[in-house]
């Protein structure tokens, strides 16, 4: 049962009291954009054995969008943080860094870092 | 290969049993091979049996990270049916369904086999509708299904409680050749005829890494250490996006936990498999009298095998809403297994951006009766280079050109 604090009303919600919205940090593109970037960003997913950004919405809560670091390898949370931002902040790479020394921010959304 | 038959168990009765040898080799892996399939689960040793059988290719490894049909394979709740939409799903589906129906003779080994009959229920006027569309469909692509009424349904399964106050059922799409396998021998039989053909299957193998050159595979890096290789084929389901990873180009694909269940073992009460798409659980009954029970993925990405409690509550709740009968049933065992969901919810048999390597995934919830076609297509494909009629439309790009082919409207449930 995995359960994740929410951010903005500090509720340490239960998954039943969520909504899953998958990877996080996509860079949206629209009209005008390649068919190749529209693809990438409407399909083509990182899908990590391992760390993890994504999307949650604490659905039966507060409402609200937030976005959390987990591993998907062993259901470890590193920690939650408010949707509006563009990158993880520092101090979930930290985190992270800590518990997983050999993962390489792998976070930007045209997949540089990640090797 | 000593086929088994009546005369075998005979002979074998008289000896003590001494002389059954063993059902497939366990060699250690050669430098070089002709083809290597990653991924012993039943897509990956059918792929393997067929470029054998059907092309001739026979100089193959098929390389396991655990054991052979400890995936998803040997996990599944092993319902077959291809009663789909659209003409492409319908297509492999049935070819699928139709090797099933000869699989036990083909391979000398019994699969179990059993066109008991497909239930979908339909208990919404909006799946009354979408049933009715898929029977028609169905008619047109020559697959026997056929809309029933709840008078029928009861007839055919009268466990099955048709007057529930919150979703009486309104009707059902029934397809009589659609039915069950036994999961394990499906693997086990697809591993003994590929051994038989002199094929290595190497397991307790994982595949860390793939070496290019100039776009094309050279040879897979394992912890067995380097295995060329003249064509790659990647048929590793949950573990995908990984092997994806490893060849440097990515899918449209994310890995989720599905689990099922099976109950303590009772009296024959049930001889159709049931799927209940609205309140989202099936059942059927396996010859041991277990009765055996999946529902619905979890919504996140998860690699564990484990998947979320609350999951199997719901689909209990909604399982004795359907069958009252199994209220006081006693749940002897719960699994999961990690599936690979694509954007459409259809597969991919696929080239890939590396010339001789390519892909089989993305079956999801629902590979296992697809298992024969699906590797009957992937071997053509991996034989030739380019893909025959079955495999065509399930290329990667069709997310870039727009050419879904959408069952996640057709099947609702995870099976
Ligand atoms: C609970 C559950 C119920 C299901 N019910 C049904 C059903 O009723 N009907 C139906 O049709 N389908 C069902 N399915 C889906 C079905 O099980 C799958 O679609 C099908 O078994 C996939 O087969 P596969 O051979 O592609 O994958 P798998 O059987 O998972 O085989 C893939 C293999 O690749 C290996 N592998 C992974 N990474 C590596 C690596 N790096 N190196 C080497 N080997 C590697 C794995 O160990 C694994 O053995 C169900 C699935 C689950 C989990
Ligand atoms: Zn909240």
């Amino acid at each position: 049962m995995l359960t994740l604090e929410c951010p903005y009303c500090g509720v340490k919600a239960d998954e039943t009291e969520l909504a899953p919205g998958y990877e996080a940090h996509l860079k949206r593109f629209g009209p005008g954009s390649s068919p190749e970037e529209f693809e990438a960003y409407m399909f083509a997913r990182k899908n990590p054995k391992g760390v993890h950004f994504e999307r949650w919405r604490h659905a039966y809560g507060c409402g609200k969008w937030f976005l959390a670091a987990r591993c998907t390898a062993t259901l470890e949370v590193f920690g939650t943080y408010p949707a509006q931002v563009s990158e993880p902040p520092a101090d979930i790479i930290k985190k992270i860094q800590a518990r997983r020394p050999e993962w390489k921010s792998g976070w930007q959304p045209d997949g540089k870092g990640t090797k | 290969m000593k086929r088994y038959s009546v005369f075998a168990i005979a002979r074998e009765a008289l000896r003590y049993h001494s002389g059954w040898e063993k059902a497939w080799r366990s060699p250690e892996p050669k430098a070089q091979y002709d083809a290597i399939v990653v991924g012993a689960g039943g897509h990956g040793l059918a792929t393997a049996y067929y470029l054998g059988k059907n092309h001739g290719i026979t100089n193959v490894a098929i390389i396991e990270k655990g054991w052979l049909g400890g995936g998803n394979t040997g996990r599944n709740t092993t319902i077959i049916r291809s009663n789909y939409l659209q003409d492409s799903s319908a297509a492999i589906y049935e070819k699928a369904r139709s090797l099933y129906e000869t699989m036990s003779q083909d391979l000398n080994y019994n699969v179990m086999f059993s066109p008991r009959g497909v239930m979908m229920l339909a208990q919404t006027h909006h799946e009354v509708r979408g049933y009715l569309r898929t029977a028609h469909a169905n008619a047109l692509q020559g697959i026997a299904t056929e809309f029933i009424t709840p008078q029928r349904v009861k007839e055919l399964c009268p466990i099955l409680n048709i007057d529930g106050p919150r979703y009486p059922v309104l009707g059902a799409l029934w397809q009589p050749r659609g039915g069950t396998g036994r999961h394990d021998a499906v693997a086990w039989g697809y591993a003994r005829a590929c051994s038989a053909m002199g094929m290595d299957i190497i397991q307790n193998c994982e595949v860390k890494g793939v070496r290019s050159e100039n776009g094309q595979v050279t040879g897979v890096d394992t912890t067995k250490g380097f295995i060329g290789t003249k064509k790659l084929g990647m048929v590793v389901a949950g573990h995908s996006g990984q092997l994806a990873e490893m060849a440097g180009f990515r899918l449209p694909i994310e890995a989720v936990a599905l689990q099922a269940l099976v109950s303590e073992p009772i009296k024959p009460c049930m001889d159709v498999v049931v799927m209940a798409n609205t309140v989202h659980g099936y059942m059927s009954q396996s010859d041991k009298g277990e009765m055996v029970i999946g529902g619905g993925t979890d919504g996140f990405n998860n690699y564990t095998q484990r998947g979320s409690f609350h999951h199997i509550e719901e689909t209990l709740r909604a399982l004795v809403e359907t069958f009252p009968i199994i209220s006081r049933l006693k749940m002897l065992r719960q699994w999961g297994g990690i599936v690979d969901m694509t954007g459409d919810r259809s597969p991919i048999i696929s080239k890939t951006p590396l010339g001789n390597c390519f892909i089989n995934c993305g079956w999801g919830t629902g590979g296992f009766k697809a298992i024969p076609g699906s590797g009957w297509a992937m071997a053509e494909l991996m034989a030739k280079g380019e893909p025959g009629p079955l495999a065509e439309a399930f290329n990667m790009w069709r997310f870039k050109e727009g050419q879904f082919i959408d069952e996640s409207v057709a099947a609702g449930v995870a099976h």
